[in-house]
Protein backbone atom coordinates (compact mmCIF):
# COMPACT_ATOMS: atom_id res chain seq x y z
CA UNK A 1 0.00 0.00 0.00
CA UNK A 2 2.84 2.78 0.92
CA UNK A 3 4.52 1.88 -2.39
CA UNK A 4 0.90 2.43 -4.56
CA UNK A 5 0.07 5.49 -6.59
CA UNK A 6 -3.24 7.06 -5.88
CA UNK A 7 -5.45 9.63 -6.43
CA UNK A 8 -8.96 10.94 -6.24
CA UNK A 9 -11.04 9.53 -8.42
CA UNK A 10 -12.17 12.24 -10.91
CA UNK A 11 -16.27 11.00 -10.51
CA UNK A 12 -15.67 11.69 -6.50
CA UNK A 13 -17.13 15.13 -5.05
CA UNK A 14 -14.87 16.16 -2.04
CA UNK A 15 -16.54 18.44 0.41
CA UNK A 16 -14.78 20.10 3.07
CA UNK A 17 -16.78 20.54 6.64
CA UNK A 18 -15.84 21.05 9.62
CA UNK A 19 -14.72 17.95 11.00
CA UNK A 20 -13.53 16.28 7.90
CA UNK A 21 -15.16 16.33 4.87
CA UNK A 22 -17.23 14.38 2.50
CA UNK A 23 -17.06 12.49 -0.35
CA UNK A 24 -19.36 11.42 -3.13
CA UNK A 25 -19.06 9.05 -6.06
CA UNK A 26 -21.49 10.25 -8.69
CA UNK A 27 -20.83 6.85 -10.29
CA UNK A 28 -21.62 4.75 -7.55
CA UNK A 29 -23.44 6.96 -5.35
CA UNK A 30 -21.79 5.93 -2.45
CA UNK A 31 -20.72 8.30 0.11
CA UNK A 32 -17.99 8.24 2.88
CA UNK A 33 -17.51 10.63 5.71
CA UNK A 34 -13.70 11.09 6.34
CA UNK A 35 -13.37 11.94 9.87
CA UNK A 36 -10.02 13.95 10.45
CA UNK A 37 -9.00 17.12 8.40
CA UNK A 38 -5.85 15.20 8.33
CA UNK A 39 -7.15 12.77 6.42
CA UNK A 40 -8.59 15.25 4.31
CA UNK A 41 -5.44 16.75 3.52
CA UNK A 42 -3.74 13.42 2.40
CA UNK A 43 -6.43 12.78 0.03
CA UNK A 44 -6.48 15.62 -1.65
CA UNK A 45 -1.76 15.87 -1.61
CA UNK A 46 -1.96 11.73 -3.21
CA UNK A 47 -2.35 13.24 -7.03
CA UNK A 48 1.04 15.29 -5.97
CA UNK A 49 3.25 12.52 -5.08
CA UNK A 50 4.27 9.22 -6.69
CA UNK A 51 3.62 7.18 -3.68
CA UNK A 52 1.09 7.21 -0.01
CA UNK A 53 4.23 6.84 1.79
CA UNK A 54 5.36 9.75 0.18
CA UNK A 55 1.94 11.86 0.61
CA UNK A 56 2.07 10.99 4.14
CA UNK A 57 5.70 12.33 4.74
CA UNK A 58 4.95 15.32 2.75
CA UNK A 59 1.80 15.89 4.68
CA UNK A 60 3.76 15.67 8.29
CA UNK A 61 1.89 12.47 9.45
CA UNK A 62 3.71 10.86 12.24
CA UNK A 63 4.90 7.52 11.35
CA UNK A 64 3.01 5.74 14.34
CA UNK A 65 -0.35 7.29 12.78
CA UNK A 66 0.39 5.40 9.46
CA UNK A 67 -1.56 2.22 9.86
CA UNK A 68 -4.28 3.94 10.86
CA UNK A 69 -4.26 6.09 7.62
CA UNK A 70 -3.08 2.88 5.23
CA UNK A 71 -6.47 1.21 6.33
CA UNK A 72 -7.93 4.62 5.44
CA UNK A 73 -6.74 5.02 2.50
CA UNK A 74 -7.29 1.09 1.57
CA UNK A 75 -11.09 1.44 2.29
CA UNK A 76 -11.39 4.04 0.47
CA UNK A 77 -9.63 2.85 -2.54
CA UNK A 78 -11.66 -0.26 -2.15
CA UNK A 79 -14.58 1.74 -2.44
CA UNK A 80 -13.67 3.28 -5.69
CA UNK A 81 -13.26 7.46 -3.51
CA UNK A 82 -9.52 6.54 -4.44
CA UNK A 83 -8.10 5.00 -8.03
CA UNK A 84 -4.77 4.46 -9.20
CA UNK A 85 -4.05 7.04 -11.88
CA UNK A 86 -2.40 6.17 -15.59
CA UNK A 87 1.06 7.55 -15.54
CA UNK A 88 1.75 10.45 -17.48
CA UNK A 89 5.67 9.69 -19.30
CA UNK B 1 -9.52 17.23 17.91
CA UNK B 2 -11.56 14.06 19.03
CA UNK B 3 -14.15 12.79 16.09
CA UNK B 4 -17.33 12.78 17.34
CA UNK B 5 -19.46 9.96 15.74
CA UNK B 6 -20.69 10.41 12.58
CA UNK B 7 -24.06 10.79 13.31
CA UNK B 8 -23.59 13.02 16.11
CA UNK B 9 -21.80 15.44 13.46
CA UNK B 10 -24.70 15.17 11.28
CA UNK B 11 -27.17 15.50 14.00
CA UNK B 12 -25.42 19.00 14.03
CA UNK B 13 -26.08 19.64 11.13
CA UNK B 14 -23.73 20.53 8.19
CA UNK B 15 -22.79 23.71 6.03
CA UNK B 16 -25.11 22.50 3.36
CA UNK B 17 -27.64 19.39 2.62
CA UNK B 18 -26.60 16.01 1.44
CA UNK B 19 -28.94 15.61 -0.45
CA UNK B 20 -32.86 17.38 -0.76
CA UNK B 21 -36.12 16.64 -2.24
CA UNK B 22 -37.57 18.86 -4.03
CA UNK B 23 -41.41 18.75 -5.23
CA UNK B 24 -41.34 20.48 -8.65
CA UNK B 25 -45.14 20.59 -9.11
CA UNK B 26 -48.21 19.86 -7.03
CA UNK B 27 -49.86 18.84 -10.29
CA UNK B 28 -50.49 15.21 -10.32
CA UNK B 29 -52.51 13.34 -12.69
CA UNK B 30 -53.36 10.65 -10.07
CA UNK B 31 -55.19 10.94 -6.70
CA UNK B 32 -53.42 8.90 -4.45
CA UNK B 33 -54.89 8.58 -0.67
CA UNK B 34 -52.35 8.60 1.69
CA UNK B 35 -50.41 11.61 -0.86
CA UNK B 36 -48.05 13.15 1.36
CA UNK B 37 -48.58 16.34 -0.44
CA UNK B 38 -52.10 16.75 -1.13
CA UNK B 39 -51.57 17.29 -4.84
CA UNK B 40 -53.41 16.89 -7.66
CA UNK B 41 -53.95 20.88 -9.07
CA UNK B 42 -51.27 22.74 -9.92
CA UNK B 43 -50.02 26.10 -7.57
CA UNK B 44 -50.46 29.03 -9.85
CA UNK B 45 -47.18 30.75 -7.86
CA UNK B 46 -45.00 27.53 -8.71
CA UNK B 47 -41.77 28.41 -9.56
CA UNK B 48 -40.75 29.86 -12.96
CA UNK B 49 -37.51 27.92 -15.09
CA UNK B 50 -35.99 30.93 -14.81
CA UNK B 51 -36.61 30.50 -10.44
CA UNK B 52 -36.32 27.14 -10.73
CA UNK B 53 -32.46 27.43 -12.32
CA UNK B 54 -31.63 29.99 -10.06
CA UNK B 55 -32.08 26.93 -7.18
CA UNK B 56 -30.09 24.90 -9.15
CA UNK B 57 -26.92 27.37 -9.41
CA UNK B 58 -27.14 27.67 -5.84
CA UNK B 59 -26.86 24.17 -4.79
CA UNK B 60 -24.41 23.72 -7.29
CA UNK B 61 -22.23 26.34 -5.11
CA UNK B 62 -23.43 24.36 -1.93
CA UNK B 63 -22.11 21.21 -3.47
CA UNK B 64 -25.67 19.38 -2.66
CA UNK B 65 -24.29 16.40 -3.97
CA UNK B 66 -28.10 15.29 -5.33
CA UNK B 67 -31.64 16.09 -5.33
CA UNK B 68 -34.59 14.28 -4.99
CA UNK B 69 -37.12 15.31 -7.21
CA UNK B 70 -40.92 14.84 -7.24
CA UNK B 71 -44.41 16.14 -6.52
CA UNK B 72 -47.12 15.39 -7.60
CA UNK B 73 -46.11 13.87 -10.76
CA UNK B 74 -42.52 16.19 -11.40
CA UNK B 75 -42.77 15.13 -15.10
CA UNK B 76 -45.83 17.07 -15.54
CA UNK B 77 -43.36 20.28 -15.37
CA UNK B 78 -43.05 21.42 -19.14
CA UNK B 79 -39.04 22.10 -18.56
CA UNK B 80 -38.82 18.65 -16.81
CA UNK B 81 -36.26 17.62 -19.05
CA UNK B 82 -34.60 21.17 -19.43
CA UNK B 83 -34.27 21.08 -15.21
CA UNK B 84 -32.80 17.67 -14.73
CA UNK B 85 -30.42 17.77 -17.84
CA UNK B 86 -29.17 21.57 -16.09
CA UNK B 87 -28.79 19.66 -13.02
CA UNK B 88 -26.95 16.73 -14.08
CA UNK B 89 -24.45 19.24 -16.41
CA UNK B 90 -23.64 21.17 -13.69
CA UNK B 91 -22.71 18.66 -10.72
CA UNK B 92 -25.78 17.73 -9.28
CA UNK B 93 -27.43 14.31 -9.53
CA UNK B 94 -30.79 13.65 -9.77
CA UNK B 95 -32.85 11.46 -8.48
CA UNK B 96 -36.84 11.64 -9.38
CA UNK B 97 -40.04 10.06 -8.41
CA UNK B 98 -42.27 9.55 -10.79
CA UNK B 99 -46.13 7.35 -10.74
CA UNK B 100 -44.33 6.32 -14.33
CA UNK B 101 -47.81 7.66 -16.75
CA UNK B 102 -45.46 10.23 -18.84
CA UNK B 103 -42.68 7.67 -18.64
CA UNK B 104 -43.20 6.63 -22.17
CA UNK B 105 -40.65 4.78 -24.95
CA UNK B 106 -39.28 8.32 -25.90
CA UNK B 107 -38.29 9.33 -22.30
CA UNK B 108 -37.48 6.20 -20.98
CA UNK B 109 -34.91 6.14 -24.46
CA UNK B 110 -34.01 10.14 -23.28
CA UNK B 111 -33.38 9.03 -19.71
CA UNK B 112 -31.32 6.05 -20.67
CA UNK B 113 -28.92 8.63 -22.57
CA UNK B 114 -28.39 10.70 -18.79
CA UNK B 115 -25.64 10.06 -16.63
CA UNK B 116 -25.99 10.91 -13.05
CA UNK B 117 -29.57 10.28 -13.44
CA UNK B 118 -31.48 7.75 -10.87
CA UNK B 119 -35.32 6.34 -11.87
CA UNK B 120 -37.72 5.64 -8.84
CA UNK B 121 -41.07 4.76 -9.85
CA UNK B 122 -43.99 4.07 -6.93
CA UNK B 123 -45.52 1.22 -6.82
CA UNK B 124 -48.38 -0.17 -3.59
CA UNK B 125 -49.23 -3.35 -4.48
CA UNK B 126 -47.77 -6.84 -6.71
CA UNK B 127 -51.24 -6.45 -8.50
CA UNK B 128 -53.74 -4.27 -9.77
CA UNK B 129 -56.36 -4.37 -7.12
CA UNK B 130 -53.70 -3.80 -4.13
CA UNK B 131 -51.93 -0.87 -5.89
CA UNK B 132 -54.76 0.68 -7.74
CA UNK B 133 -56.78 0.38 -4.41
CA UNK B 134 -54.60 2.86 -3.11
CA UNK B 135 -53.20 4.82 -6.00
CA UNK B 136 -56.30 4.75 -8.25
CA UNK B 137 -57.60 3.13 -11.53
CA UNK B 138 -55.08 2.19 -14.22
CA UNK B 139 -52.20 3.54 -11.84
CA UNK B 140 -50.60 -0.18 -11.34
CA UNK B 141 -50.52 -0.59 -15.49
CA UNK B 142 -48.73 3.03 -15.74
CA UNK B 143 -46.19 1.56 -13.44
CA UNK B 144 -45.09 -1.63 -14.90
CA UNK B 145 -45.63 -0.03 -18.66
CA UNK B 146 -42.91 2.76 -17.37
CA UNK B 147 -40.85 -0.54 -15.87
CA UNK B 148 -41.12 -2.17 -19.55
CA UNK B 149 -39.94 1.46 -21.38
CA UNK B 150 -37.12 1.37 -18.86
CA UNK B 151 -36.13 -1.76 -19.36
CA UNK B 152 -36.52 -2.11 -23.04
CA UNK B 153 -34.55 1.08 -23.19
CA UNK B 154 -31.55 -0.35 -21.85
CA UNK B 155 -31.89 2.51 -18.72
CA UNK B 156 -30.48 -0.23 -16.33
CA UNK B 157 -31.31 -0.64 -12.71
CA UNK B 158 -33.93 1.56 -11.29
CA UNK B 159 -35.88 1.99 -8.18
CA UNK B 160 -39.01 0.89 -7.40
CA UNK B 161 -40.21 2.28 -4.48
CA UNK B 162 -43.43 1.02 -2.11
CA UNK B 163 -45.21 2.67 0.93
CA UNK B 164 -45.62 -0.17 3.46
CA UNK B 165 -49.13 -0.43 3.76
CA UNK B 166 -51.81 -2.58 6.02
CA UNK B 167 -53.01 -3.99 2.92
CA UNK B 168 -49.26 -4.73 1.32
CA UNK B 169 -47.25 -5.87 4.11
CA UNK B 170 -47.60 -9.80 2.63
CA UNK B 171 -46.20 -8.68 -0.12
CA UNK B 172 -43.28 -7.72 0.59
CA UNK B 173 -41.69 -11.11 -1.11
CA UNK B 174 -43.23 -10.54 -4.09
CA UNK B 175 -42.40 -6.78 -4.44
CA UNK B 176 -38.69 -8.22 -4.05
CA UNK B 177 -39.18 -10.71 -6.34
CA UNK B 178 -40.75 -7.85 -9.19
CA UNK B 179 -37.64 -5.80 -8.41
CA UNK B 180 -35.45 -8.87 -9.28
CA UNK B 181 -37.17 -9.47 -12.20
CA UNK B 182 -36.16 -6.54 -13.59
CA UNK B 183 -32.87 -6.20 -12.17
CA UNK B 184 -34.23 -2.93 -9.96
CA UNK B 185 -33.76 -1.97 -6.77
CA UNK B 186 -36.55 -2.72 -4.12
CA UNK B 187 -37.09 0.53 -1.99
CA UNK B 188 -39.81 0.50 0.71
CA UNK B 189 -40.63 3.32 2.79
CA UNK B 190 -43.09 4.01 5.91
CA UNK B 191 -46.24 5.33 5.71
CA UNK B 192 -46.68 9.25 7.63
CA UNK B 193 -49.60 10.48 8.36
CA UNK B 194 -48.89 13.74 6.14
CA UNK B 195 -51.19 15.26 2.93
CA UNK B 196 -53.44 13.15 2.53
CA UNK B 197 -52.29 10.63 4.63
CA UNK B 198 -53.64 12.26 7.72
CA UNK B 199 -57.09 10.85 6.61
CA UNK B 200 -56.42 7.27 5.53
CA UNK B 201 -53.97 6.79 8.30
CA UNK B 202 -56.10 4.99 10.55
CA UNK B 203 -56.94 2.15 7.58
CA UNK B 204 -53.80 2.12 6.07
CA UNK B 205 -51.18 2.23 8.72
CA UNK B 206 -49.75 -1.12 9.68
CA UNK B 207 -50.85 -2.92 13.09
CA UNK B 208 -47.99 -3.07 15.65
CA UNK B 209 -48.30 -7.37 14.45
CA UNK B 210 -47.46 -5.97 11.03
CA UNK B 211 -44.50 -3.48 12.12
CA UNK B 212 -42.82 -6.65 14.03
CA UNK B 213 -43.23 -8.40 10.51
CA UNK B 214 -42.15 -5.82 8.54
CA UNK B 215 -38.82 -5.29 10.79
CA UNK B 216 -37.95 -9.10 10.64
CA UNK B 217 -38.48 -9.17 6.83
CA UNK B 218 -36.05 -6.12 6.43
CA UNK B 219 -33.38 -7.94 8.96
CA UNK B 220 -33.77 -11.70 6.96
CA UNK B 221 -34.36 -10.53 3.99
CA UNK B 222 -33.20 -6.73 3.19
CA UNK B 223 -29.96 -7.11 1.98
CA UNK B 224 -30.28 -4.97 -0.58
CA UNK B 225 -33.14 -3.33 -0.14
CA UNK B 226 -33.48 0.08 0.38
CA UNK B 227 -35.19 1.90 3.12
CA UNK B 228 -34.74 5.51 3.48
CA UNK B 229 -34.07 5.32 6.84
CA UNK B 230 -37.69 5.79 7.41
CA UNK B 231 -38.38 2.63 9.86
CA UNK B 232 -35.62 3.72 12.52
CA UNK B 233 -38.73 3.24 14.65
CA UNK B 234 -38.68 -0.14 14.69
CA UNK B 235 -35.06 -0.11 16.19
CA UNK B 236 -36.60 -0.75 19.78
CA UNK B 237 -37.48 -4.41 18.58
CA UNK B 238 -33.90 -5.26 18.73
CA UNK B 239 -30.69 -5.38 16.41
CA UNK B 240 -31.09 -1.82 14.49
CA UNK B 241 -31.58 -2.10 11.21
CA UNK B 242 -28.98 -0.79 8.66
CA UNK B 243 -29.06 3.08 8.18
CA UNK B 244 -27.96 6.02 10.32
CA UNK B 245 -31.06 5.75 12.00
CA UNK B 246 -31.92 9.54 12.53
CA UNK B 247 -33.72 12.04 11.11
CA UNK B 248 -31.80 14.45 8.88
CA UNK B 249 -35.11 16.43 8.15
CA UNK B 250 -33.24 20.20 8.88
CA UNK B 251 -29.77 18.81 9.67
CA UNK B 252 -28.94 17.05 6.21
CA UNK B 253 -32.02 17.29 3.86
CA UNK B 254 -35.00 19.60 3.61
CA UNK B 255 -37.40 19.69 0.91
CA UNK B 256 -38.30 23.02 -1.52
CA UNK B 257 -41.45 22.27 -2.48
CA UNK B 258 -43.44 23.62 -5.43
CA UNK B 259 -43.65 27.35 -5.10
CA UNK B 260 -40.27 27.51 -3.43
CA UNK B 261 -41.07 27.14 0.51
CA UNK B 262 -38.49 25.53 2.62
CA UNK B 263 -39.90 22.75 4.70
CA UNK B 264 -37.43 20.46 7.14
CA UNK B 265 -38.85 17.45 5.36
CA UNK B 266 -41.36 16.69 2.50
CA UNK B 267 -43.56 14.67 5.20
CA UNK B 268 -44.02 18.53 7.47
CA UNK B 269 -45.45 20.35 4.81
CA UNK B 270 -46.65 22.89 7.63
CA UNK B 271 -46.17 26.57 9.35
CA UNK B 272 -44.79 24.69 12.16
CA UNK B 273 -41.70 23.33 10.16
CA UNK B 274 -41.56 25.67 7.46
CA UNK B 275 -37.69 27.27 7.44
CA UNK B 276 -38.70 30.18 4.83
CA UNK B 277 -39.04 30.53 0.83
CA UNK B 278 -36.26 30.56 -1.48
CA UNK B 279 -37.45 33.83 -3.05
CA UNK B 280 -36.22 35.35 -0.18
CA UNK B 281 -33.44 37.80 -0.26
CA UNK B 282 -30.88 34.92 0.58
CA UNK B 283 -31.90 32.39 -1.11
CA UNK B 284 -32.16 28.61 -0.20
CA UNK B 285 -28.55 29.06 1.09
CA UNK B 286 -29.94 31.79 3.59
CA UNK B 287 -32.47 29.58 4.96
CA UNK B 288 -30.57 26.07 5.46
CA UNK B 289 -27.41 27.94 7.00
CA UNK B 290 -29.43 30.49 9.41
CA UNK B 291 -32.96 29.99 9.71
CA UNK B 292 -34.54 29.52 13.23
CA UNK B 293 -36.26 26.54 12.43
CA UNK B 294 -33.21 24.72 11.19
CA UNK B 295 -30.92 26.38 13.90
CA UNK B 296 -33.64 24.69 16.77
CA UNK B 297 -33.48 21.16 14.65
CA UNK B 298 -29.44 21.23 15.12
CA UNK B 299 -30.15 21.41 18.49
CA UNK B 300 -29.72 18.61 20.42
CA UNK B 301 -32.92 17.77 21.10
CA UNK B 302 -35.03 16.46 24.04
CA UNK B 303 -36.34 12.68 24.82
CA UNK B 304 -38.76 14.19 26.88
CA UNK B 305 -41.39 11.97 27.83
CA UNK B 306 -39.16 9.40 26.65
CA UNK B 307 -36.40 9.61 28.45
CA UNK B 308 -37.22 7.00 30.87
CA UNK B 309 -37.58 4.18 28.34
CA UNK B 310 -35.08 2.14 27.27
CA UNK B 311 -35.71 1.71 23.81
CA UNK B 312 -34.90 5.50 23.26
CA UNK B 313 -31.33 5.35 22.15
CA UNK B 314 -32.26 3.08 19.66
CA UNK B 315 -35.69 4.21 18.19
CA UNK B 316 -34.47 8.19 18.67
CA UNK B 317 -38.38 8.62 19.56
CA UNK B 318 -39.46 7.80 16.32
CA UNK B 319 -40.68 10.56 13.43
CA UNK B 320 -41.51 13.93 14.11
CA UNK B 321 -44.33 14.17 11.36
CA UNK B 322 -46.00 10.98 12.45
CA UNK B 323 -46.19 12.65 15.80
CA UNK B 324 -47.06 16.09 14.58
CA UNK B 325 -49.92 15.04 12.22
CA UNK B 326 -51.33 12.62 15.05
CA UNK B 327 -51.27 15.26 17.32
CA UNK B 328 -48.59 13.69 20.17
CA UNK B 329 -45.84 16.00 21.67
CA UNK B 330 -42.55 16.28 19.48
CA UNK B 331 -40.82 14.72 22.53
CA UNK B 332 -42.58 11.96 23.31
CA UNK B 333 -43.33 8.86 21.59
CA UNK B 334 -44.18 7.99 17.91
CA UNK B 335 -47.51 7.02 17.30
CA UNK B 336 -46.31 3.95 16.07
CA UNK B 337 -44.34 2.84 19.15
CA UNK B 338 -43.75 -0.84 19.38
CA UNK B 339 -44.41 -0.63 22.98
CA UNK B 340 -47.09 1.05 22.79
CA UNK B 341 -46.74 4.27 24.15
CA UNK B 342 -48.13 5.91 21.60
CA UNK B 343 -51.19 3.76 21.11
CA UNK B 344 -51.84 4.83 25.24
CA UNK B 345 -51.66 8.53 24.66
CA UNK B 346 -53.86 8.63 21.56
CA UNK B 347 -56.30 6.79 23.24
CA UNK B 348 -56.18 9.11 26.30
CA UNK B 349 -56.79 11.83 24.65
CA UNK B 350 -59.39 10.46 22.04
CA UNK B 351 -62.21 11.99 23.42
CA UNK B 352 -61.04 15.44 24.50
CA UNK B 353 -58.97 15.85 21.82
CA UNK B 354 -58.71 18.88 19.76
CA UNK B 355 -58.55 18.84 15.75
CA UNK B 356 -54.96 17.20 14.89
CA UNK B 357 -52.34 19.83 12.64
CA UNK B 358 -54.01 19.95 8.88
CA UNK B 359 -51.85 20.11 5.69
CA UNK B 360 -50.72 23.75 5.18
CA UNK B 361 -52.19 23.42 1.44
CA UNK B 362 -54.22 21.33 -0.39
CA UNK B 363 -54.11 20.74 -3.72
CA UNK B 364 -56.25 17.82 -3.99
CA UNK B 365 -58.94 17.86 -7.19
CA UNK B 366 -62.03 18.18 -6.20
CA UNK B 367 -63.48 16.06 -8.78
CA UNK B 368 -61.06 13.21 -7.52
CA UNK B 369 -63.26 11.31 -6.01
CA UNK B 370 -61.11 9.54 -3.28
CA UNK B 371 -60.59 5.69 -3.47
CA UNK B 372 -63.29 3.70 -0.99
CA UNK B 373 -61.18 2.67 2.40
CA UNK B 374 -62.15 -0.55 1.88
CA UNK B 375 -60.90 -4.21 1.52
CA UNK B 376 -61.27 -5.46 -2.04
CA UNK C 1 -1.15 -5.25 43.21
CA UNK C 2 0.57 -2.28 43.05
CA UNK C 3 3.28 -2.42 39.29
CA UNK C 4 2.32 1.37 38.51
CA UNK C 5 6.19 1.72 39.64
CA UNK C 6 7.42 -0.29 37.10
CA UNK C 7 5.81 2.00 34.35
CA UNK C 8 6.19 5.48 34.11
CA UNK C 9 2.83 7.39 33.81
CA UNK C 10 3.01 10.76 31.42
CA UNK C 11 -0.11 12.76 31.09
CA UNK C 12 -0.62 13.10 27.35
CA UNK C 13 -1.30 16.57 25.67
CA UNK C 14 -4.46 17.15 24.15
CA UNK C 15 -3.23 16.36 20.80
CA UNK C 16 -1.51 13.23 22.17
CA UNK C 17 -5.27 12.14 23.05
CA UNK C 18 -6.90 13.24 20.48
CA UNK C 19 -3.81 10.89 18.11
CA UNK C 20 -4.64 7.70 20.43
CA UNK C 21 -8.17 7.83 19.64
CA UNK C 22 -7.94 8.59 16.09
CA UNK C 23 -5.96 5.56 15.70
CA UNK C 24 -8.15 2.99 17.70
CA UNK C 25 -11.23 4.35 15.04
CA UNK C 26 -11.60 4.07 11.45
CA UNK C 27 -10.53 7.46 10.22
CA UNK C 28 -13.37 6.70 7.48
CA UNK C 29 -16.71 6.01 7.18
CA UNK C 30 -19.36 4.78 4.47
CA UNK C 31 -22.64 6.05 4.63
CA UNK C 32 -25.69 4.13 3.24
CA UNK C 33 -26.47 6.70 0.94
CA UNK C 34 -30.46 5.93 1.22
CA UNK C 35 -29.52 6.09 5.00
CA UNK C 36 -31.03 9.42 6.09
CA UNK C 37 -34.76 10.11 6.72
CA UNK C 38 -36.40 12.99 5.36
CA UNK C 39 -36.33 12.53 1.66
CA UNK C 40 -38.42 10.48 -0.75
Amino acid sequence: MLGRRLALDPNVALRPEPFGALAYHYGTRRLVFLKHPDVVRVVQALGDHDSVAATLTACAIAEARWPSFVAALSALADSGVLHEPALIS
Amino acid sequence: MSPRSLVEQLKGGLDAPICLTWELTYACNLACVHCLSSSGRRDRRELTTAEAIAVLDELRALQVFYVNLGGGEPMLRRDFFELVTYAVHNGIGVKFSTNGTYLDATAARRLATMDYLDVQISLDGVDGPTNDHVRGVGSYTAARRAMDHLADAGFGPFKISVVVTRHNVDQLDEFKALADGYGAQLRVTRLRPSGRGADSWAELHPTNDQQRQIYHWLLGHGDGVLTGDSFFHLNALGEPLPGLNMCGAGRVVCLIDPIGDVYACPFVIHDEFKAGSVRDPGGFTHIWRDSDLFRDLRQPQSAGACASCGSYDACQGGCMAAKFFTGLALDGPDPECVDGHGETLLAAAGATAGATPRPAMDHSRPGAQPVALTRR
Amino acid sequence: MDDVATEPTVEPTTADAADELIEDELLVEEISIDGMCGVY
